[in-house]
């Protein structure tokens, strides 16, 4: 009676090796992959020039596109067709945050358009403490699985009479299955044990009723993994006070936002958690905390370590893990060793000198 | 003076401003629903102790009040639609835990509470409690939540099987209502900043209205600094460096995740105080469970409840007796000896109760 009705789910895995040939992607040689880089807004561009510094001083055999779209920089932005197009042949994408402007005649922004349109459904931060961030958890080591499509960023909203806004949030039972099977699937396949469904199904009866429905429904299907279930308000109390009891968790749109950022601020902040997000037959590879961080622009003083590790983890992700590995390690011993650190974790270093510092301590 | 007092709670605004200008004093009180009795004299507030812990801590924080000599006298109501009989007559209570509602009961008593009046602003101070460190520092925030409708209006339908609509209604008039309550608020606490923290950015008319009316509300308020951000900024700032909020006014799903996400700072719902402000009354209570396991056991921490009267005490402008009361409590917990099990104490919740009434007297 089950199997049926999921059997109609297309099949989720999402890539663990490139099965793109590069013969078919133009303008690379054969040994280089094309990934598609979109800057974005704030300090991104400058994070990015650092990043393909460190990707290449690693030697990684990559070649790039890039296509700049930017919402607050309409002159200078490309259409976001053509961001959609590039993404779609090279399947894998490093794109830096995009800001969202509260104006403008679309509601919905470009990022929000962009993840509808190619179907990136699935967002995916690993959080963990890491070697010499001081924190105020330690061992924290957890999965944020975001539906990312619908619900609260429906962009449906209407003026019934004035001053009477109604905004729509939208659930349907195919894509909270879809990321409920997107979250076993990761638990099964990186050996974790638990997947705990955020939601508010007790004042949202029907709509995080759903989605809750759902991610039971699909739970049943792997009986290796537990499932339980939480409350959006109490989550967060329990993050903040024993996030150690967290293993992996899948939740509706809007309260991955919250708890996308409030993890990452339990190990450290914004700059230092990479993450991803996933559609059947794409990657982008991005920031974990979603903060342009626009008010330090050209000051040389935002941290890397983020995009730097969404890298390694784009090369894993394109079958070059020795490069990933590289990278990775680097970035964990400038970090270890804490004579380099910029502002945020408490230090005085700039992106460059963290950039070379990383670049330095490459095997 | 009743007679002033009781219609004025329906007077069009301008006509109190009107009396306001007046007989401030007199008005000031009527307009916060008190049951009046002539200054000075005794006010009676109504008490619903609720379930589990419930009727232990309430007799906690009654015996304290006495010790205190707190000029009020207490209408005793169980969870029965004469509980809000009481309210309506007292216009003011305090009430505490209710057991989770199994398919009817106490959930329609406390909708029924927020529908007869109005209750549409949720007020949940946060601080640091002296002697029992958490992991973060000097906490001392407020976070002001809209109560009455938002993202919990409860309009949701099935489109077609599978498809499900949530409807988050934002109006022009709660939003100004519970964002001029949030600068009054400042104002009368003494606090510097009120933040507004909204997600005008992906739903730029819904949150964008919300942020309009703060605006607003905040260029009739010149003595208090304005800040607006994100939600999601805010969570991230807020675990590592919660210091830097003050007041926090939000719509009523952001509410209710920062307010226990503050709580969590502080060490949990045992310990935080709640507030729900209305048009026509006002109910403090305790927003932690009932406690099953422990009810009767003398082993319930009451600070929350207490805290909670404090709250109610500096809302019926008596707070001389509320410093009193909040300093007591605090010093007991700060002390470490009369300290309760879920503060890593020993001690009883009448040991505890006695050590802060033998610190009021």
């Amino acid at each position: 009676m089950l199997l049926p009705q999921l059997r109609r789910l297309a099949p989720l895995a999402y890539r663990g090796l490139s099965s793109q040939s590069a013969a078919a992607v133009p303008n690379s040689t054969p040994l280089q992959q094309t990934v598609t880089v979109v800057p974005g807004d704030g300090v991104f561009p400058e994070l990015l020039d650092a990043t393909k510094q460190v990707l290449k001083a690693a030697g990684a055999p990559l070649a790039y596109e890039q296509v700049y779209v930017s919402d607050v920089n309409r002159s200078l932005s490309q259409p976001l067709d053509t961001l959609m197009e590039s993404i779609q042949r090279n399947k894998v994408a490093l794109m830096g945050i995009m800001s969202h402007p509260t104006y403008g005649s679309d509601l919905a922004s470009s990022s929000m358009r962009l993840r509808r349109k190619l179907d990136m459904f699935a967002s995916c931060v690993n959080v963990r403490s890491m070697p010499g961030i001081t924190s105020r958890h330690k061992s924290i080591n957890l999965v944020i699985i975001r539906e990312q499509t619908e619900g609260e960023y429906s962009a449906l909203e209407h003026e019934t009479v004035p001053g009477v806004v109604e905004s729509l949030k939208i659930v349907t039972r195919k894509n909270s299955e879809r990321i409920a099977k997107f979250a076993f699937d990761y638990a099964v396949k990186n050996g974790r044990k638990r997947v705990t469904a955020v939601h508010k199904a007790n004042i949202m009866k029907l709509g995080d009723g759903l989605f809750l429905e759902s991610c039971k429904e699909v739970s049943q299907l792997y009986p290796g993994i537990e499932l339980e279930n939480m409350i959006i308000d109490n989550c967060c109390m329990q993050l903040v006070s024993r996030p150690e009891q967290f293993d992996v968790m899948v939740m509706p749109n809007l309260y991955g936002n919250i708890i996308d950022n409030l993890a990452s601020g339990l190990v450290g902040g914004a700059g230092i958690v990479p993450g991803a997000s996933y559609s059947h037959d794409c990657v982008i590879f991005e920031s974990g905390a979603r903060h342009p961080f626009a008010q330090a622009v050209g000051k040389d003083i935002a941290n890397p370590t983020a995009m730097f590790l969404a890298s390694a983890n784009m090369l894993n992700h394109l079958n070059l893990p020795m490069h990933g590995r590289r990278i990775r390690q680097a970035v964990f011993r400038v970090l270890e060793a804490g004579k380099c650190q910029t502002r945020d974790l408490g230090g005085h270093a700039r992106t460059s000198e963290f950039t070379y510092a990383v670049i330095n301590n490459m095997e | 003076l009743l007679q002033l007092c009781q219609p004025s709670y329906k007077m069009p605004s301008h006509q109190l401003l009107l009396q306001l200008m007046k007989r401030p004093s007199q008005l000031l009180q009527a307009s916060r629903g008190l049951s009046a009795a002539a200054a000075g004299g005794t006010r009676t507030v109504t008490l619903i102790p609720g379930d589990g812990i419930g009727p232990e801590i309430s007799n906690s924080v009654k015996k304290i009040f006495a010790a205190a000599k707190v000029p009020i006298a207490w209408d005793e109501v169980d969870v029965t639609p004469k509980a809000i009989d009481s309210v309506n007559k007292h216009g003011i209570g305090l009430k505490g835990p209710l057991a989770t509602p199994v398919g009817k009961g106490h959930r329609s008593l406390n909708l029924a509470l927020r529908k007869e009046f109005n209750l549409y602003a949720n007020v949940r101070p946060c601080r640091s409690l002296e002697g029992y460190p958490t992991p973060y520092k000097n906490v001392d925030l407020v976070t002001i939540r809209e109560n009455t409708e938002g993202e919990y209006s409860g309009i949701e339908h099935i489109i077609v099987d599978g498809v499900v609509q949530s409807i988050k209604l934002i109006t022009e008039t709660a939003s100004r209502r519970v964002a001029k309550f949030a600068f009054e608020f400042a104002l009368r606490e003494g606090r510097r900043k009120v933040t507004a923290v909204h997600k005008a950015n992906i739903m730029r008319l819904s949150d964008g209205l919300f942020l309009k009316c703060c605006r607003e509300e905040a260029h009739k308020h010149p003595g208090v600094e304005f800040a607006e951000a994100y939600l999601d900024t805010v969570c991230l700032n807020m675990v590592q460096d919660p210091t830097q909020f003050d007041v926090l006014v939000m719509p009523n799903l952001y509410g209710d995740i920062l307010s226990d996400l503050c709580a969590g700072l502080v060490g949990g719902l045992g310990v935080t105080p709640s507030g729900n402000i209305g048009e026509s009354g006002a109910i403090f209570e305790s927003v932690h469970g009932t406690a099953p396991d422990i009810a009767g056991k003398d082993l319930a921490n009451p600070t929350a409840l207490l805290l909670s009267g404090v709250m109610m005490l500096r809302h019926m402008q008596l707070g001389e007796f509320a410093d009193r009361i909040e300093k007591a409590c605090l010093d007991s917990i700060g002390d470490g000896r009369a300290r309760t099990k879920d503060l890593g104490g020993g001690a009883t919740c009448s040991q505890f109760t006695d050590t802060i009434c033998s610190r009021v007297a």
